[in-house]
């Protein structure tokens, strides 16, 4: 038995709806089929001189960043603009049912058509309002920006004339025809991805699997390359349109079927694009962005584990990071640390580890026996409860441990193997700096997590776990010991958070009792640790990660509205959970228990009654 | 019912202790006696049925049995041995139920909730979970084949990677069934079964129940459908407001005055007889003739 019988599209209820979609009514217009060729042409030509607008200037002055003034040499957003356009075209030729290109588009065609184009379409246009606002009206475009403009709205309104690939059904009640809201929506939906009809080689897949990791990387190093302001929002208008479109494409749920069936494959390529990362960089500015980036999902999927399977809502996360960076700062022979002793790093990995182990002992083995609201309050308050421990342990509330509020600066950098990791070093004609070297570091405890996430979930223990998680009754009467387990899952977050946070002491330099409150305006804080793993999706390896990095570099980027961050969250996160409820990575399960109605513990009325007046 | 290998490992020496011995149970909520003073024994191979209106405290008896409640008075043995008051420790016994409101995993997939039900079969811990030895290997193995013996058994193995949630409600009640004998019970403990299903499924439910009662599982079961009760059962025992109040044969039960009565009603002192009746009767015709005239 393999897993493509669980698939709830099999081949019969995704072909029904492509069937139909060919002789289906317009999306806008009701115009004959024989439109469908025109609308391709008005998109392959908006497509193609968006394309070529990017080859011209687009302002007259490099003023405005990421350089749009050169001919022939596109840089910046104008970059954002070919990815779009090419993309256009590359699911047009697809959806047109072009040899070789039709693999691209195993779900919808025409939407994914719609949503590139509506992408390119809003980076341009973005662009310009942008360069008008910077620059101070339009007479700073050139002549190219006027093509962008043009060509990507060529695209748009091609694509608005394709018929929809799963058409709007006139209203059943009044049998009027759908209006053009409900049309526009319909526009944008697709049916589920059919499944391939011929299997690619074994290479081919790994290929392909490769070359997914290797966009990701692209990306990953793009979004972090870019310049605070118009650029990366550019980078984010581009995402948030692109992202769909190659969802609706059914690409999205085909390499995670690939990923399902080559696992290893899939890791190894994840990795080793993560580890390729400091290559790619010239300069140290993006590697220090990268390795907090790291430590940060490292320890959202930490938390991932505790709140995503055990089902235990644990408000005071931060705490345990502390706990492990305190304890490496201690015993790093930093000066200002009040105890005179220097550990080599191992000693300080496992000692940090077993010091939030107990912590996690210490403050599970009592909180955990209560349920739901009642432990996450506990557990919010025994975060606090470190932070002002720690800063009053500093000889005058309470005996000197931890220095106080006056901090532990001044840790000096890691020695592995006569490596110091503070310097530069050249491996294999590539520098990395110190950055770089923690960054590598680091990503070794992230593959440990991950490993560690991956194991314990796929087994006995992750399978009771989630048990507790569902139905901790149920879980009991089935013999799970569930204060036990939760508590394992607890101690072992606890675990996980002090190896990072011993990683984080030495990159930060130093450990400030401020930086572990429970919310703050950057991370790492237990809200945003939260945000990162219901954002990302509950349960998943990539979830917290994808949901991390975009936690940490969103606020690192749009350093200009600092002030609204918190809110512009907020909001986010309502939207989010209003149409995305499993977060951007699906758990398999999340997604069905979403965007299914069935109802499992309602016994049909009528059927209840019947027995019981038989009896 | 398909034919399997499935045996229960409890049933290999004969043992004419009581698979279930209740001794005394009373169970007190405050000022409300729910369960009082109730005995019931259970042998291996039978099956045995607790009836008992709405509200007698069926269910409350069986969460005394479970551990899922701590009985105010009196204990539960398994074979002799007094149970502790933990769920867990009584699934680990050799007691396994199912739920009157399913209580499946939803979220998980069949064959995962099936693989729950093997927990305390298994002891693979964390370690083993994380190195994934040749021990950790085989032991999954072993818990899958023995996982998909049972869906086969109920008939639900076409089903595995679905999720629970999703089945339709009498595959659902079949699988906590699965998941309870997962665990490898000496008694299965049923809370209404056949609750809102259709002739048909309560057929299936009761072979079923036959079925696993031949692997040597003793089976004790509450349910509000009588003649699903008196078909299936050795002995069937009736609880009133708390109490037990009859215990036998089906026969006995059926043709017992106080289980009528407890089901049906008793005529009380006062109920008006023929005469007055009549009386009524001939008061409300003239009363209609008169309204007309």
């Amino acid at each position: 038995m393999t897993m493509t019988t669980t698939d709830p599209d099999t081949p019969g209820t995704a072909h029904a709806p492509r069937a139909t979609a060919q002789g289906a009514p317009l999306p806008l217009r009701s115009d004959p089929p024989s439109n469908l060729l025109l609308a391709r042409i008005l998109i392959g030509l908006g497509a193609v001189v968006a394309f070529v607008s990017t080859l011209f200037p687009w302002t007259w002055t490099s003023a405005f960043p990421g350089d749009l003034t050169i001919a022939m040499y596109p840089g910046g957003l104008q970059i954002l603009t070919i990815v779009g356009a090419a993309l256009t075209a590359a699911f047009l030729l697809a959806g047109a049912g072009v040899r070789g290109l039709r693999w691209l588009t195993p779900g919808g065609r025409h939407s994914a058509v719609l949503l590139a184009a509506l992408g390119t379409l809003a980076v341009t246009w973005y662009t310009a309002g942008a360069i008008a606002e910077d620059l101070g009206g339009l007479a700073n475009f050139e002549p190219g920006m006027w093509i962008g403009i043009a060509g990507s709205l060529l695209a748009v309104v091609g694509a608005l004339a394709l018929p929809a690939d799963v058409p709007a059904e006139p209203d059943p009640l009044t049998g009027r025809a759908p209006h053009i809201g409900h049309r526009l929506r319909a526009a944008l939906a697709a049916p589920a991805p059919r499944q391939p009809g011929s299997a690619l080689p074994g290479w081919a897949e790994i290929l392909v699997i490769c070359a997914a990791c290797g966009i990701g990387l692209y990306v990953f190093a793009y979004g972090i390359e870019a310049e605070d302001g118009p650029p990366f929002i550019g980078f984010l208008v581009v995402a948030a349109f692109l992202t769909p479109a190659v969802g609706r494409a059914g690409l999205g749920r085909r390499l995670s079927v690939l990923a399902g069936r080559h696992r290893t494959v899939t890791l190894l390529a994840a990795f080793a694009a993560a580890l390729l990362f400091p290559i790619t960089q010239s300069n140290e500015t993006y590697t220090n962005i990268a390795v907090s980036v790291l430590i940060f999902a490292t320890v959202a999927l930490g938390l991932n584990m505790v709140v995503g399977l055990a089902g235990i809502l644990d408000l005071g996360y931060v705490a345990f990071l502390g706990v492990g960076a305190y304890t490496a700062a201690i015993v790093s022979g930093a000066p200002t640390s009040p105890f005179d002793v220097h550990l080599p790093f191992w000693a300080a990995v496992l000692l940090g580890a077993a010091v939030a182990l107990v912590f996690g002992l210490v403050i599970g083995f009592p909180s955990l026996r209560l349920h739901g609201d009642y432990l996450a309050i506990v557990t919010l308050g025994f975060g606090e409860i470190f932070r002002i421990s720690v800063q009053n342990l500093d000889g005058d509330s309470g005996p000197n441990i931890t220095n106080g509020a006056k901090t532990i600066p001044n840790i000096p950098d890691l020695e592995l193997f006569g490596f110091n990791l503070g310097e530069e070093h050249s491996i294999l004609g590539f520098d990395l700096g110190r950055f770089a070297n923690y960054y590598l570091l680091m990503l070794l405890f992230t593959a440990i997590v991950v490993a560690i996430f991956r194991r314990s979930n796929n087994s006995r223990i992750g399978r009771a776990w989630i048990a507790i998680r569902e139905d901790e009754t149920a879980a009991r009467a089935m013999g799970v010991n569930a204060f036990r387990f939760k508590l394992m899952a607890f101690a072992l977050g606890a675990t996980l958070a002090g190896m990072a946070g011993t990683v984080l002491a030495h990159v930060e330099y130093s450990v400030n009792p401020e930086a572990y409150k429970f919310v703050h305006t950057a991370p790492p804080n237990s809200a945003f640790l939260l945000i990162a793993v219901i954002l990302g999706g509950m349960g998943t390896v990539s979830g917290p990660l994808i949901g991390a990095a975009l936690l940490y570099l969103i606020p690192a980027k749009l350093q200009f509205m600092a002030d609204y961050q918190l809110l512009l969250f907020g909001v986010a996160l309502v939207l989010l959970m209003r149409f995305r409820p499993e977060g951007l990575i699906a758990d398999r399960r999340k997604k069905l228990e979403f965007h299914e109605t069935g109802q499992l513990d309602v016994p049909p009325n009528g059927a209840a009654g019947l027995s019981k007046t038989e009896a | 019912m398909t034919t399997t290998t499935h045996t229960a490992p409890t049933d290999a020496p004969p043992d004419d202790r009581p698979r279930l011995r209740a001794a005394g149970v009373t169970m007190r909520f405050g000022g409300l006696t729910a369960v009082h003073n109730v005995d019931l024994e259970v042998y291996a191979g039978e099956i045995v049925g607790l009836i008992g209106p709405n509200g007698a405290g069926k269910t409350t008896f069986f969460n005394c049995l479970t551990g899922l409640y701590v009985p105010t008075e009196g204990t539960v043995s398994y074979r002799g041995t007094v149970l502790p008051h933990r769920s867990h420790l009584v699934t680990q016994a050799g007691i396994a139920r199912t739920f009157q409101n399913i209580r499946l995993f939803a979220n998980m997939t069949v064959l995962e909730n099936v693989l729950v039900g093997r927990h305390t079969r298994t002891s693979e811990g964390l370690f083993s979970a994380l190195l994934r030895g040749p021990r950790f290997r085989r032991a999954e193995r072993e818990s899958e084949e023995r996982a998909l013996e049972l869906l086969r058994f109920t008939g639900l193995e076409g089903k595995r990677d679905q999720l629970a949630r999703n089945l339709p409600y009498g595959e659902q009640r079949k699988l906590e069934i699965a998941r309870a004998l997962a665990s490898e019970p000496g008694l299965l403990l049923l809370d209404e079964p056949t609750a809102g299903m259709t002739a048909g499924e309560t057929t299936a439910t009761r072979e079923l129940v036959l079925a696993v009662r031949e692997q040597g599982t003793a089976v004790l079961v509450i349910e509000h459908d009588m003649r699903f009760i008196f078909n299936l059962c050795d002995r069937v025992a009736v609880l009133v407001q708390g109490e037990k109040l009859v215990e036998g044969s089906p026969e006995t039960v059926q043709n017992d005055d106080r289980v009528i009565a407890a089901y049906l009603g008793t005529p009380f002192e006062g109920e008006p007889g023929e005469a007055e009746i009549a009386e009524v009767r001939a008061a409300e015709a003239a009363d209609r003739e008169g309204g007309e005239g």
